[in-house]
Parts: C-alpha cells; sequence; structure tokens
C-alpha cells in the first residue's frame, strides 16, 4: 500500500525548455533621400511590470549604420553585441566600415545560423547606402530580410505601421488634380511623425513609453543638416571623418 | 608493424599532422572566412553552414513549441506565411508569377515581400513558406551555382541546381525547415521548371502553383493554358492568375510580381497592384458591366 501512495504523489511532470520572455517596446525606421531616422521607445517590461524606464533598443553600428532590436531584450543586447564584434573584425581585414548591404547580408546569416534556436528578436537597420541614398532593412527573427522605405515593429507595430504607410506612402490618399506626392519627404516632415507615431503608441499601448530615442544618419553633404542643427537637443555621436553623421535626439514619452 | 606504429604514435610526422589538424579542427565556431567579408557567409565553416542547436532532448519539438504558427498563434516567434506563387513552361519560355503578402497569424506584416529569388541571370526560385528558410538557401544554391560554373566550365543546368537544392533541404528533414519553391531556368534543354519542397519532393513539369491560394490560381491557370501561348499572352494569364489567388485567398495579395524567362535569361516584366488590377478591368464588375440587368450600360444622352 506505502507503494501505492508514493506513486499517486508522483504525477508525471511536463518540463519544457522556455528560454524567452517578450520585453514590450516598439521601434520604426524611416529612410529619405539622403537621410534616415531610427527610432524605439525606451521603456523595458515583462507582463505589466515595468522593469526599466531607460534600456536603450536603437544602436549606433557604424556612423553609416544604425540598428534597433524588439522582442527579448537579453537576445538582443547580445545579437548587438555579436555584430558589432564582427564589424570591428570586418574593419580589422579591410580597414574601413562595412557598408550597410553587407551588414543586412550579414545580420541574415547570423540569424539563420540560429535556425533552430531563434534569437527571439526583430531588427531593423537604418543608414546610408553606399551611393548615399537613405536606407531600411527589416528582418524576421530567422533573417529573412528586405529594403523598404519604412517599418515599425514591435509590440505597437499594428498600431504605427497603417499611420505610417498612410503619411509616408500616401496608401488610400488620392492627390488633389494636377499634383502628385512626393516620392521622398524631407527630414522637417519625417521627425514630427516619429514623434506623434510614439506619443500615440503611448496612448494607447501599456508596453510602450518612457523616453524615445531617435537616432538620424546624414549622407555626405545632406541638405538635412540644417533643419537637425537648429533643433532641441540634438546631439552628434559621430566618430569618424567618412563624411556620414549621425545624431542622437531624446524626447520624454509619458510615465504611467 | 611499423605502420602500425606509425599510425597511432603521437611523435611521428604523421602524428604530428594529425594533431595540428584536431587543433584547427577544434577552433569551428568562426572560419578564417568570418574575419573578412565572403559576402556574408561568415558561418560557413568548410563549405556547409554551422547551426546552433538548443541543448534540450528534442530539439525539433522546442523549435515547434516556439516558432509553428500554423497549428499555435499564440506562440512567440511568428513565421511568415501565406502566399500565391505559380510557374509555368511554354513555347517562348517560362513564366513565373507571384504575390507579394506576408502574413503573420492575421496581420499583414509586408505587402512588398520579393518573392522571386534571383539566383543568378538564368534562374529564378519562388518563395512560398518560411520567407527565411527560402531566401537563406536560395542565396546559398546561387553560391554554389556559380562554384559549379567555375569548375566545369558551364552553367548548371536547372535540373541540377534543384537536385541540389532538393538534396539540401532532405538533409535537414523533420527539422522544421518550411519551404515550396518552384526553381525555374533556361539551360541546354530549354526551358524547365522543377518544384522542390522541403519534405523532399523533387518534380520536373510544365504547370505549378504554391501555397495558400495555390487552388484558385491553378482553376485559371489550368484553363487559359496553351503549349503555343504568346509571349504576351502567357504574361496576362500568370498575372490573372494571381490576381485571382487575391481576390479569393485572404493570405495573398498586395501586388504581383512578374517575370520572364527566356534563352538569354530572365527578364523582370513588372510589378502589378492588385487593387488596381481589380479596378482597371480585372474585377467582375468590369466583366459584367452592361450585360446584365444589374448592370445596365449608361445611357447615353441623346439631343
Amino acid at each position: 500500500m506505502p507503494a501505492m501512495v508514493s506513486s499517486m504523489s508522483q504525477q508525471p511532470t511536463q518540463q519544457a525548455f522556455n528560454p524567452y520572455t517578450e520585453n514590450g517596446g516598439t521601434i520604426l525606421a524611416i529612410a529619405g533621400a539622403d537621410f534616415s531616422v531610427i527610432a524605439g521607445d525606451t521603456r523595458q517590461s515583462e507582463g505589466y511590470s515595468i522593469q526599466t524606464r531607460y534600456a536603450p533598443k536603437v544602436f549606433k553600428l557604424t556612423d553609416k549604420a544604425v540598428l534597433a532590436v524588439n522582442g527579448f531584450a537579453a537576445d538582443g543586447n547580445m545579437f548587438v553585441k555579436k555584430v558589432r564584434q564582427r564589424l570591428e573584425w570586418y574593419r580589422h581585414a579591410h580597414a574601413k566600415d562595412m557598408p550597410i548591404r553587407a551588414i543586412a547580408r550579414l545580420i541574415q546569416t547570423m540569424l539563420y545560423a540560429r535556425r533552430f534556436f531563434p534569437y527571439y528578436v526583430y531588427n531593423i537597420l537604418g543608414g546610408i547606402e553606399e551611393d548615399g541614398t537613405g536606407a531600411v532593412y527589416s528582418f524576421d527573427p530567422v533573417g529573412s530580410y528586405e529594403r523598404e522605405a519604412c517599418r515599425a515593429a514591435g509590440a505597437a507595430q499594428a498600431l504605427v505601421q497603417p499611420f505610417l504607410d498612410n503619411q509616408i506612402y500616401f496608401k488610400n490618399q488620392t492627390p488633389a488634380p494636377g499634383s502628385s506626392f512626393p516620392k521622398h519627404l524631407p527630414l522637417t516632415s519625417v521627425l514630427p511623425l516619429v514623434i506623434d507615431s510614439f506619443t500615440s503608441a503611448t496612448e494607447r499601448h501599456i508596453e510602450v513609453g518612457d523616453g524615445l530615442e531617435i537616432y538620424v544618419v546624414l549622407a555626405k553633404n545632406s541638405t538635412a543638416l540644417q533643419s537637425l542643427q537648429s533643433l532641441r537637443g540634438a546631439q552628434e555621436v559621430t566618430t569618424t571623418a567618412d563624411g556620414e553623421r549621425v545624431f542622437v535626439i531624446r524626447r520624454d514619452l509619458k510615465k504611467d | 608493424m611499423n605502420s602500425f606504429v606509425e599510425r597511432y604514435s603521437t611523435t611521428s610526422a604523421t602524428g604530428q599532422l594529425r594533431r595540428a589538424q584536431r587543433l584547427a579542427d577544434e577552433e569551428d565556431e568562426f572560419s578564417d572566412a568570418a574575419w573578412g567579408s565572403s559576402a556574408g557567409f561568415g558561418n560557413i565553416v568548410k563549405g556547409s553552414p554551422s547551426f546552433m542547436v538548443p541543448n534540450t532532448p528534442d530539439p525539433t519539438s522546442f523549435l515547434r513549441l516556439h516558432t509553428d504558427d500554423h497549428a499555435d498563434p499564440s506562440c512567440r516567434i511568428k513565421i511568415q506565411h501565406g502566399t500565391t506563387t505559380l510557374a509555368f513552361r511554354f513555347q517562348g519560355g517560362v513564366i513565373v508569377a507571384v504575390d507579394s503578402r506576408a502574413t503573420a497569424g492575421s496581420y499583414i506584416a509586408s505587402g512588398t515581400v520579393k518573392k522571386v529569388i534571383e539566383i543568378n541571370p538564368y534562374l529564378l526560385g519562388t518563395m512560398a513558406g518560411g520567407a527565411a528558410d527560402c531566401q537563406y538557401w536560395e542565396t546559398y544554391l546561387g553560391m554554389h551555382c556559380r562554384l559549379h560554373e567555375l569548375r566545369n566550365r558551364e552553367r548548371i543546368s536547372v535540373s541540377a541546381a534543384s537536385k541540389y537544392l532538393s538534396n539540401l533541404v532532405y538533409s535537414y528533414k523533420g527539422m522544421g525547415l518550411s519551404m515550396g519553391t518552384m526553381v525555374c531556368g533556361w539551360d541546354k534543354t530549354g526551358p524547365a521548371v522543377f518544384y522542390v519542397d522541403s519534405d523532399g519532393t523533387r518534380l520536373k513539369g510544365d504547370i505549378f502553383s504554391v501555397g495558400s491560394g495555390s487552388t484558385f490560381a491553378y482553376g485559371v491557370l489550368d484553363q487559359g493554358y496553351r503549349w503555343d501561348l504568346t509571349d504576351e499572352e502567357a504574361q496576362e494569364l500568370g498575372r490573372r492568375s494571381i490576381y485571382a489567388a487575391g481576390h479569393r485567398d485572404a493570405y495573398s495579395g498586395n501586388t504581383c510580381n512578374l517575370y520572364h524567362v527566356k534563352e538569354d535569361g530572365w527578364k523582370f516584366i513588372g510589378n502589378y497592384d492588385l487593387a488596381q488590377l481589380h479596378n482597371q478591368g480585372y474585377g467582375y464588375e468590369h466583366r459584367v458591366e452592361g450585360r446584365s440587368s444589374a448592370n445596365p450600360p449608361e445611357v447615353v444622352a441623346t439631343a
């Protein structure tokens, strides 16, 4: 009989290996004719609790490439670390920064190398192409990627992307007779769109808020420079004399 | 006896060489190529990519638990799904037509996906199933097609290229790869289309359509197909079939990308917005206009 009792208490247990969690937040990037804007909020949460109000999700890789990561923060930070290591190796081997289209392919192969144990990370890469045009590349967690003009990812993707489709691609809008929509917007109209996207997402999504970090990458001799220098709190973080210039703009978002 | 000693000795010349090779092998996380660019394929050590696998008794079920959104829409890592792709052979070459929608659950993740992968100037691959699986392995196939050219001084046949891909995905069978692709091109034998999927199936044929919208595309395609279609007729049939699939399959839509493969390689014909096609003649309303009482012809004002 004692054997019976012990077998009753020994229920079969299933143990699943669950190394992932979702840390919320949203990232977004928009490409202009000769600049690129990459932004992300700084809140990090798990479930309903906020872990920190300042955890950067946007990282400068080189003076012409900025990477935004969203999803599982630990995977994201590790991934950025590994990408930076590979870029440093490239610098040692070639004495120059890796072009952004090559970084995009590198990110694909690095993500796909974990095809059977994925990084739970959505990446958006923004920057300046070798021909001086603004570029945005977006990735899925296992490495499929595409060059686009704008992309939002993360918790408020479904709130922000339709707004961007309407305001950047002019989807579901008809131009006034005799006029047409511009192919690329100037930085002076893109920055307010980015800020509005995040304030609105903060209003309607619990995982978005606290702070906003916007990186702006300018191509050589970009005309957008003046508008940026007159902007409140634009801080330059350029490190090389290649010609491309990188700026950070920080704004507060609601903290409730 | 001497050769036996030689084999197991650690001090002989061969023994030292063996040890050196072993040491070189142990440093396997990154190849020397990773220090440079190697086209981004820095994780490929000695010709084949290396993958990290979770340290669990059953890595495949781990992957399924976290990624397969078809069975479980609540799982975290969403892999893009839903597609219509088609390719057919005819007198004038091969037509390849695809839609451009990517869905994650019911959310349209992208409406501008490039589902035709340009392997090289003579070979196209289509994308259905896992976007990353198709993109990665077909790019990888492109590398090996180039190596084949360099080694054999002639272009790889479509048959050989597709077999290379099918053998490759077959070696990962059961690991969770998901791809349904058509390898299309022109080689010594003329136009060719091969269907390859991640189960290991490889079929030669004239007409294929793959994806959630394939049944709708087949309906239009089979009905309008003839071997002696002109180039324009064939392109129109491809476009019309993708339109039909985009119209009836919720997981397909947005735009149609059209390619035509001829003797001198493939050519991109165009990108067509399906909503625009609907409003400019493909839609039912346009086809019945003036032919039914519900849709009377416009009354022309007469003086």
